[in-house]
């Protein structure tokens, strides 16, 4: 089973997100990355899959700055066999159309019998460059999937749907599918897998051998959004805190 | 502008947020053709009966009876072709994510997805976990949007008559190569979040499985239902079924009491319904704190045990 699961780099959940002078995307240096959240899942994912089936390869994929090298190696300490960097020189590339097509230009070749993703990156939020390959690529296409099971030639797939309710389906292989977090438990990377991932190959893909599409949609601005709603602040210590919630339970909500 | 709406069929009614995108769509443009796929189409096309809109498309075949990503794709990809629209909307539903991207793949049209407002070519899309909005325009004269829950409300749906128009599709069953199984529901665990009054909710910034006793000790002092935000129930601290968000519950409580929650979309759709919102949040820009009533900046773990102490003082006097 040879597997690609791509890997985003996204800023961290509790870093700060000061935009850049231009106000188009968050200013970089001021942001501290770190793997898109259901990408680790995905990872993870693929992983147990080459485990279960004996035999295979995971390939960590990802596109962006030099920075972003960094998951990958993340990727390869936790157990992926080889790395694909796509270099991507401009500001932060966010057309969706466009990077799918950098992806298949790359994946098409290698043959893959799965592509993992994850359902959305933690940034731009397109929620749809799996689906894009796979469809660009001539793969059967599935999204927000909780649990795998290989079949054969077939990949079965449990998705979840919304409010509680989930539905399998059955998609032939090679497919490409979008990972929902939750559906295992990522692993840490051993002391060994650090020292390992040092010696693991990470193709190197040029910005000119990748990049032929035209962009199909731009972000042209970024800003913070405003509210109308009237909201209380309290801010202090603990102690002024707690009696400030005490009162809007007794006398404000009147929940106590 | 000619605007085709894609409905989706919601366990035999028409999905709230097709409505919804109607709604924007109206205010988008003039002709608007709504189209629905499935064993369900003309009932979906009734539900519309008194709606302004140009006409309702039906498609029955049996390929696309029930949902299916390759069928569905395919249908609107035909439609496109034979109608041209300037602009192909839908709700930014968990279907949508499903088999939109296809479509946008197979016609090389831009999807931009997550769309809380538009005017005139340049759409508004949450990025960054909703932290940050984002104006997108493309570059292309046909786009294929998908808007967030609320983004428009159903109420401004203009009413007036369509008619509807039953299309001919041609699909093949090589063109749908994947098996789609009945959707089911999973055991919906014993506590009833819809009924209670008063919901502590547990979020990320809860740092350690350890800490959470801490909450069951307030939520006991106060009466309280427990609920969570995903990546605590991913995580294995919390049962699934207290999950409210677009995954799982949405509540309504007099009180949601929310602790390191982040404000997601995807959490805030389950919960903004609430009559009050109670966020402690150490980040003074979480975006929680936008719908909030009453904002604590401040640290769950250091206020948590300050509060339960107050409790139980004002207890023994
Ligand atoms: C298709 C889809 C479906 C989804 N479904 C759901 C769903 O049903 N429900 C859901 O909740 N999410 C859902 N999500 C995930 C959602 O997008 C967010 O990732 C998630 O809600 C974030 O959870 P959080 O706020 O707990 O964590 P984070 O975003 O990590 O936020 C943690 C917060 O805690 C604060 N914090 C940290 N430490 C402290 C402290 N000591 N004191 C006070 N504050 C602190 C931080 O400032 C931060 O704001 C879904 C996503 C997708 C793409
Ligand atoms: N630049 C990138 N590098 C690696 N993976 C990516 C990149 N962009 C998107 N992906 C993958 O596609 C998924 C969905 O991203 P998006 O469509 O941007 O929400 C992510 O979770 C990643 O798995």
């Amino acid at each position: 089973m040879k597997i690609a699961v791509l890997i985003k780099q996204v800023p961290g959940s509790e870093s700060p997100l000061p935009l850049n002078s231009t106000q188009t995307w968050v200013d970089e240096p001021q942001v501290t990355y770190t793997m898109n959240p259901p990408d680790n899942y995905a990872l993870e994912e693929a992983l147990l899959i080459k485990e279960n089936v004996g035999d295979g390869e995971v390939v960590a994929v990802s596109l962006g700055p030099e920075r972003v090298k960094k998951v990958i190696r993340e990727g390869l300490a936790k157990g992926a066999d080889r790395g694909i960097y796509l270099e991507e020189n401009s500001q932060i590339e966010t057309d969706p159309l466009s990077i799918a097509r950098s992806f298949a230009s790359v994946l098409q070749d290698e043959n893959f019998d799965l592509i993992l993703t994850g359902l959305q990156s933690d940034d731009a939020g397109m929620g749809q460059t799996g689906v894009l390959i796979g469809e660009l690529l001539g793969l059967s296409t599935a999204t927000l999937a909780v649990q795998t099971n290989i079949q054969d030639e077939q990949i079965r797939v449990k998705r979840e749907l919304e409010s509680g309710w989930f539905q399998w389906v059955k998609l032939p292989l090679p497919a490409s599918i979008s990972i929902q977090s939750g559906l295992n438990t990522p692993r840490y990377p051993s002391l060994k897998g650090i020292m390992g991932a040092k010696k693991k190959e990470i193709r190197v893909i040029p910005a000119s051998e990748h990049q032929t599409a035209e962009k199909t949609q731009t972000i042209k601005k970024v800003f913070v959004p405003q509210t109308t709603k009237k909201t209380e602040v309290i801010e202090g210590n603990a102690d002024t805190a707690a009696a400030r919630i005490l009162e809007i339970l007794k006398s404000d909500v009147k929940v106590l | 502008m000619d605007i085709l709406v894609v409905l989706e069929d919601n366990h035999g009614s028409l999905h709230r947020m097709s409505r919804e995108a109607i709604a924007g769509a109206q205010q988008l443009g003039e002709s608007i053709t709504a189209l629905a796929i499935g064993q369900h189409a003309s009932l979906l096309a009734d539900k519309l009966s008194g709606v302004d809109l140009a006409e309702v498309l039906t498609v029955s075949h049996e390929l696309v009876s029930s949902y299916n990503a390759d069928g569905y794709a395919e249908v609107v990809r035909q439609i496109i072709e034979a109608e041209s629209p300037q602009l192909i909307i839908a709700g930014h539903t968990y279907q949508t994510r499903d088999y939109m991207p296809r479509v946008s793949a197979k016609c090389d049209i831009p999807f931009i997805p997550d769309v809380i407002s538009a005017e005139d070519g340049s759409y508004v899309k949450l990025v960054l976990n909703s932290k940050l909005n984002a104006t997108v325009s493309a570059s292309s004269d046909t786009v294929i949007l998908s808007f967030q829950s609320a983004a428009y409300s159903d109420e401004d749906l203009v009413p007036g008559s369509c008619a509807s128009r039953p299309f001919e599709v041609n699909l093949d069953t090589a063109m749908v190569r994947s098996e789609t199984e009945e959707p089911f529901q999973e055991d919906a665990g014993d506590v009833d979040l819809e009924s209670a009054e008063l919901i502590i909710s547990i979020g990320r910034g809860i740092e350690k499985e350890e800490n959470i006793p801490m909450v069951f000790d307030l939520a006991n002092a106060l009466g309280a239902e427990i609920s969570a935000s995903r990546p605590v129930v991913d995580s294995g601290w919390m049962e699934s079924f207290r999950q409210v968000g677009s995954s799982g519950q949405t509540v309504a409580p007099k009180l949601y009491f929310s602790l390191g929650i982040s404000g997601a979309i995807q959490h805030v759709v389950g919960m903004k319904g609430s009559k009050n919102i109670l966020s402690i949040n150490k980040d003074p820009d979480a975006p929680i704190f936008e719908i909030s009533d009453y904002a604590v900046v401040g640290d769950l773990l250091e206020i948590i045990p300050k509060l339960i102490e107050a409790l139980q003082t004002e207890k023994n006097s």
